[in-house]
Order: structure tokens, then C-alpha cells, then sequence
């Protein structure tokens, strides 16, 4: 079909927005649990992104980042974490003491031992 | 008599340490790399041998250094080190001189008493007798000391002592037993034969009335051989390495050789120099602070000799660097542990007792893989020309009272300037490069270059010491990197900028990065003391402490940070002052959040007591120190 005619007249199609946790991978999120505790507390409130130093040059949400490591999707995380400068400042403005800069820095990890095992 | 089977232990031990100290030295020079060969090589037939062999009397004899910063702690280690030493000199000269011949076999020196009991009744031979049993009362009396410490570590003035591993402890135990066991076994003999000084002879003699010396002797003699033996034995795989391996440290040190930025010999030789003598572990804030007591140097060190996982450990430290300050043998503290984040987590090898003696090159960290980072989103910017530029630092953006203060003294100063991030920056790279990402900080580094060799500065002054220490350390430009404290200094001492006089009661808190991190101490003070009341801390220059907010430490919790901001500003301003100065945005933003008092950068007081109106306007070439700058 194409290009549907409706998207013609400013309709789109919308992706499924399903979280589908089957089919998701919540090992990263685990190990940064265990590993930094503090990441539980996150409330998403988007303190870090608003101050964020890479945030201001390109798209770049941590926010965003922590909820996509905690539902399980993974592939979007992977391909941004790399943005990040580690400057901390994310970590400094938290009302919740959530040690970010180790959150990054721990999912760098995960995801690199997660390759390792890959079958 | 000239031969017993108690010799035996001894000799082997002795034989022993002493091939496995040449070989370790052999594959540690092999191990150098080539420039360090040189180095060395000319250090050992240069005027570094004399300043080394000086050293090594002053500081693994006499222990100076820590003499000097807790006496009861050097006095113990003095009278261990220097008085073995001296019992072995004076003992060997003893036996040669009145021994049955010269050019002893080692044991003769050792168990002089043994074998000549009758001597040291009379004359030249009592008198030398009474030096030995000196020589044996001034260890004894450091023994009893470090016997102490073990237990109660207070009375040597240490507020904690080193946790040991099981080698560790046999060691220690035999190294007890050494001396305590010659002073019964001579004892005994001298009771025996009625000889003997003021020590050995009155022990001898009163224990003589009760028990059958002459039978009691013999197996204290073997007691005394044996615990040499193994003491000997095990010293390569305990703490005790650090005997020989400081000697070859002072050599290296001397010679010119630095840790750099890769494991090698010299980082070796270093963490085996360690005696775990626990300085650091009480100058370390995290310890009196936020009571993490298992990260501190001392155990960062035994951790790598062990081939332990030191990742945890590594990451969990502020980088403040008051360990380096107070470690009395020298060992760059900071750069290894920088080695051990940049090689991350180490593989388990297999541990056993010959890997503990010869610890493979392998077990040297490897480097780290990590994700690549991707910064193409950056694009490239120009700049406008201008012959100063202000970086101000993430941290500064997050501060903007400094920032602002900064552009107010700037435009006052009537030079022209640029605020090249002002509209916010990239990251200088020292965070990354804090969690051992060198790469990732060198693609932050060059785009950063980049922008400030098109600027075509010769000045480039920056707020944040973070900033300052990595612009200084790992950048390669052609212009004077200033902190704001120097630049403002500078503008003070050519009349650029007026000050009212505040009359305001300050304490300054020198930041890590800035102070012990790039020796920048008085500037700040000095601009301080023109503008207000500057009151001395307790905590001054290279004993100053960490705010606790440093971007250093991976690992610690808010909570932690927070306890150890507490305590710092607490300490600092217990004079009750006006405003605690400091001259770093994230010490200022880590105090301001635990203290009531006013926490303030030096820009801002400066700002505050400036006399706003522009005086003249200069042109940057009239000025003296600026013209300095600009043919820098």
C-alpha cells in the first residue's frame, strides 16, 4: 500500500506503544539495582536533563534513558549512553540523591558484559 | 664451638631473601622501560646515588617523615628499622673483632653469644657488651610499642591500624618473636656463665637463682633462629617487602622516574614499598567522616599485591589527595589508583603461593574496554578572537552567582574579553577522565583545543579547578591557563580593579583540584586579604580538606557526601567567620547545602567589593603583567 492515503490528510500511524516485558531485557536494570541502590529512588522528575551538558547540543535525555533501562528496552539506551560527558552535574542537582554519574557509568558496563554473554 | 644445628633455619631464610631480593631486582630492571633504564643507569653513577643513599638512611632507618607527623608512631619504627640495623652492624663487628677469626659466616654475628658465652667480663669487651644490650633495650622498647598499636592503637596516637591477612599475621608474629627470643636465649646463656650486661646479664643472673639456664638457653637459641627463618621466608609475599623494595624505590625516585600513566615497574615497586604503616587511613576523610574504612590507600596497595579485585576500591576514593601529602615513604598514591580505574575490574587469576612471590606481568591490568563514546552531535563553533577568554565549567553554570561575578569583574577590568561557553560549554574531559575513560576525555579535549586555538587567546582563565587542573595537565596549548583566583590577583596587582575594603571575617577553604592538585595556595589567600578579614583555619595549604562533593568518587552515597561536607565545613568554621571563601563552584555548591554560614567563591567577594565604574578603559597591550602573558 504504501503511504496510506489518510497519512496524506495529517493522519499518522502510530507505533504500539505496548510494554511488552516478555520480550524485554531488565538484566541491565538489575545490575545497576544491585550495584547502585540509589537508582530506585528516581522519581523522574527530569532534574537531570533540564542541566544536562550534552542536553545542549543534541537530544539528550536521562531521564528518558532511566525509564527506557528500567522497562527493559534496551537498543534506544545503548546507542545514547554514548553521548554522555560525565560531567555530573545531573547528580548534583537530584532532589533525590540518585548518584547518576555511576548509573551511566555502570550501564556502560552492564551493556558491555551483556555482549560478552550474548549467544 | 663454631657450628650448631639452630643455625639452620637462619641460613636458609637468610640465603633465601637474599637471592630472591637480586632476582625481583633483576626482573624489575628488565621489566623498566627504556628511557627508565637510562634514568636509572645514570642516576646510579650520578650525584642521585649520594641524595639516595641519604635518603634511604634518613627515611627507611631514621623513618623522618614519620617522625615528623606522629613521634610516637616514628619512634617505633626507628627503633625497629635503625636498631636491627644497628644490632646487625655492631654484632657483625663484634664477632670479627672478637670472634676466633675474622670474616664470619652471617650466622657467627647473629648468634654471637651462642658461640662465644664467656665473653664481655671485662675492659673494651664489657663495655661493648653494654652497647648491644642498649642496642637490644631500644628495640624492645619499639616492640613493646607496636605490640600496643596492635591492640590499642590509640597510644601510639593512630586512630586506626591496618587490618592483616594470615600471612600477614605470621609474619608480624615471628617478627615479635625475633627479639624477645634473643633477649631470653642470651639471657639465659649469660645466666649460665655469669656474663652479660646491664640486660642480659641481670635477666640472666635473676633468672639463673630459679631455672636451670644452661638447659633453658638452647631451645630459646632455636625459637630465635626459627622466627628469623620464617620471617626471612614470608617476607616477600607479606608487607614486609616493602624493607628491600623501598630502598630500590629511592633509587628509582631519585633517578628521576615517574608513575605515569600505565602499570610498569616503577607502580610496582611502589605498591610494595607500602608498609601499611595506616597514615593515610587517618588522613583520609572518608574514614574519620563518612566511616568507609575499607578503600583508603593502605589497603588499596595490599589489594593489588594480592591481585584482589581492586575496582570497588579504586572507584571509591574522593581523589583529594591528602593521602599523597601525608604517605611518609612517597608513593604517588593518586596516580596508581587512576592506573587501577583506567584498567577497570581485573580478571580472577588463579592466586597461588609462587604467584604471590613472582606476580606476573599479566596480572597487570589490561586496557579497559568500554563502549565507545560518540560525540558527532558537537559541532564546531567560531569563536570570536579576543586575547582573554573565560571558560566558566559546567560546575560554574550550575553556580551562576560566579559566573555573574566573573563578567562583572571582567567588564570592569576594561579588557577585552571573550565568555566562550556562555551559552553553555562541553566538558573540560576531567570527569570522564576521573572514571578512567582517557579516550572518550580526549575527544572532549580536542574538540575543546580546537575552539580555544581559534579564539587565537593568550590567556585562558578558568573558574572551575576541575577545568584548571585538566586544561594545565592534559591539554597541549599554547597559552597560560589561569584559575580566576590568579587572574583576578593579577588584575589586583596591576590597578585594573578598584576594592572597597569589606569588613568581613573569611575563611578560606582550598579546593582539592586547585591546592594539593595544582599547587595553587596563595593567590587566593592573597586576593582574600585584600578585600576582607582573613582568618587562619585549622586546615591550611596541603592539610586543607575535601568538601566531599568531589566528582572523583563513583562509588559514595549522597549520604556520605553529605556527612563528610558536615564535617568539613564544621572544622572550618569553628571560628564562627562571616563567609567560608572557597574558590571552586562545587565546593561552594557541596558547603552551601550543610552550613549556616555564608559560603561564597572569591569572585564574588571580589565582585561585591568592587568599585563598579570602569577606571580607564585599556587596550590589553598596555599592561605589564598582560604583555607578560602575551609573549608567554
Amino acid at each position: 500500500m504504501g503511504k496510506s492515503n489518510m497519512e496524506k490528510f495529517g493522519f499518522t500511524i502510530l507505533k504500539g506503544r505496548q510494554i511488552d516485558f516478555d520480550s524485554n531485557d531488565r538484566r541491565i536494570a538489575e545490575y545497576i539495582f544491585e550495584k547502585e541502590p540509589s537508582f530506585r529512588l528516581c522519581i523522574e522528575c527530569g532534574g537531570c536533563t533540564a542541566t544536562c551538558t550534552t542536553g545542549n547540543f543534541t537530544a539528550f535525555s536521562l531521564r528518558e534513558l532511566n525509564i527506557l533501562i528500567k522497562r527493559g528496552e534496551n537498543d534506544q539506551v545503548r546507542q545514547n549512553l554514548k553521548k554522555c560527558m560525565l560531567c555530573g552535574k545531573c547528580t548534583l542537582v537530584c532532589p533525590r540523591g540518585v548518584n547518576t554519574r555511576n548509573v551511566v557509568v555502570l550501564a556502560k558496563k552492564a551493556f558491555l558484559k551483556s555482549d560478552e554473554y550474548a549467544i | 664451638m663454631q657450628f650448631d644445628p639452630f643455625v639452620i633455619p637462619f641460613e636458609i631464610g637468610l640465603y633465601f631473601i637474599l637471592i630472591y631480593v637480586v632476582t625481583r631486582s633483576v626482573i624489575w630492571f628488565r621489566d623498566l622501560s627504556k628511557p627508565d633504564k637510562l634514568r636509572l643507569q645514570r642516576g646510579f653513577f650520578g650525584i642521585a646515588f649520594g641524595l639516595s643513599l641519604k635518603e634511604i638512611f634518613m627515611e627507611s632507618l631514621i623513618h623522618r617523615r614519620i617522625l615528623k607527623t606522629n613521634l610516637r608512631l616514628g619512634y617505633m619504627h626507628m627503633s625497629l628499622a635503625f636498631g636491627w640495623f644497628l644490632l646487625i652492624l655492631f654484632g657483625t663487628v663484634e664477632a670479627d673483632i672478637f670472634g676466633a677469626k675474622h670474616l664470619n659466616a652471617p650466622y657467627k654475628a647473629i648468634f654471637f653469644r651462642f658461640f662465644n658465652p664467656d665473653h664481655g667480663r671485662t675492659g673494651f669487651e664489657a663495655i661493648y657488651g653494654f652497647l648491644m644490650d642498649l642496642i637490644l633495650a631500644f628495640i624492645l622498647s619499639g616492640l613493646l610499642l607496636a605490640i600496643i598499636k596492635r591492640f590499642y592503637s590509640k597510644v601510639v596516637g593512630m586512630k586506626r591500624t591496618t587490618r592483616l591477612k594470615l600471612t600477614d599475621r605470621i609474619a608480624l608474629t615471628s617478627l615479635w618473636l625475633i627479639f624477645p627470643s634473643r633477649l631470653l636465649a642470651e639471657s639465659f646463656t649469660c645466666g649460665a656463665y655469669g656474663t652479660g650486661s646491664f640486660l642480659t646479664g641481670s635477666i640472666g643472673s635473676w633468672l639463673a637463682t630459679f631455672l636451670p639456664a644452661q638447659q633453658m638457653a638452647y631451645p630459646f637459641w632455636w625459637l630465635y633462629s626459627l622466627s628469623l627463618g620464617t620471617f626471612f621466608i614470608l617476607l616477600p609475599i607479606t608487607r614486609y617487602m616493602h624493607i628491600p623494595a623501598e630502598i630500590f624505590l629511592i633509587f628509582m625516585r631519585n633517578s628521576g622516574i615517574r608513575t605515569g600513566d600505565k602499570a610498569g615497574t616503577y607502580s610496582e615497586v611502589q605498591t610494595y614499598s607500602c608498609s601499611s604503616c595506616g597514615i593515610c587511613i587517618d588522613a583520609c576523610q572518608l574514614n574519620f567522616s563518612a566511616g568507609i574504612t575499607n578503600i583508603q590507600s593502605a589497603y588499596l596497595m595490599k589489594a593489588i599485591r594480592n591481585n584482589d579485585d581492586v575496582s570497588e576500591i579504586a572507584e571509591n576514593c574522593l581523589m583529594c589527595g591528602r593521602c599523597d601529602q601525608k604517605c611518609p615513604v612517597g608513593i604517588e598514591l593518586s596516580p596508581i589508583r587512576m592506573i587501577q580505574r583506567r584498567g577497570g575490574e581485573a580478571e580472577n587469576d588463579i592466586r597461588n603461593i609462587y604467584k604471590g612471590y613472582f606476580r606476573s606481568r599479566q596480572t597487570l591490568i589490561a586496557e579497559k574496554e568500554i563502549i565507545p563514546s560518540n560525540y558527532n552531535f558537537l559541532k564546531e563553533n567560531e569563536p570570536g578572537k579576543a586575547d582573554i577568554i573565560y571558560f566558566a565549567g559546567c560546575m560554574t553554570h550550575l553556580t551562576p552567582a560566579i559566573k555573574n561575578s566573573m563578567v562583572k569583574i571582567l567588564d570592569a577590568s576594561g579588557l577585552k574579553y571573550n565568555f566562550i561557553d556562555e551559552q553553555g560549554g562541553v566538558c573540560c574531559g576531567r570527569p570522564l577522565m576521573l572514571a578512567g575513560q582517557d579516550k572518550e576525555a580526549r575527544e572532549l579535549i580536542n574538540f575543546n583545543s580546537q575552539m580555544i586555538w581559534k579564539s587565537g587567546a593568550h590567556t585562558l582563565v578558568t573558574s572551575c579547578p576541575i577545568c584548571y587542573k585538566v586544561f594545565k595537565e592534559s591539554y597541549y596549548l599554547d597559552v597560560k591557563v589561569l584559575h580566576h583566583t590568579q587572574f583576578i590577583k593579577m588584575l589586583i596587582d596591576d590597578g585594573l580593579v578598584k576594592m572597597n575594603f569589606l569588613h568581613k571575617k573569611v575563611v578560606y577553604h582550598s579546593p582539592c583540584d586547585l591546592g594539593r592538585g595544582s599547587g595553587v595556595y596563595d593567590e587566593p589567600k592573597e586576593v582574600l586579604n585584600h578585600v576582607s578579614r582573613l582568618e587562619k583555619s585549622n586546615f591550611e595549604d596541603k592539610n586543607s580538606l575535601c568538601c566531599g562533593g568531589s566528582l572523583a568518587n563513583l562509588k559514595i552515597s549522597s549520604q556520605a557526601k553529605r556527612k563528610v561536607a558536615f564535617d568539613a565545613a564544621n572544622a572550618l568554621t569553628s571560628n564562627n567567620p562571616d563567609i567560608l571563601a572557597t574558590a571552586c563552584p562545587l565546593c561552594k555548591k557541596t558547603f552551601s547545602a550543610v552550613t549556616e554560614t555564608k559560603v561564597a567563591d572569591i569572585s564574588e567577594i571580589v565582585a561585591e567589593a568592587l568599585i563598579e565604574k570602569p577606571i580607564k578603559l585599556y587596550s590589553s597591550s598596555y599592561l605589564t603583567s598582560i604583555k607578560e602573558l602575551a609573549n608567554f
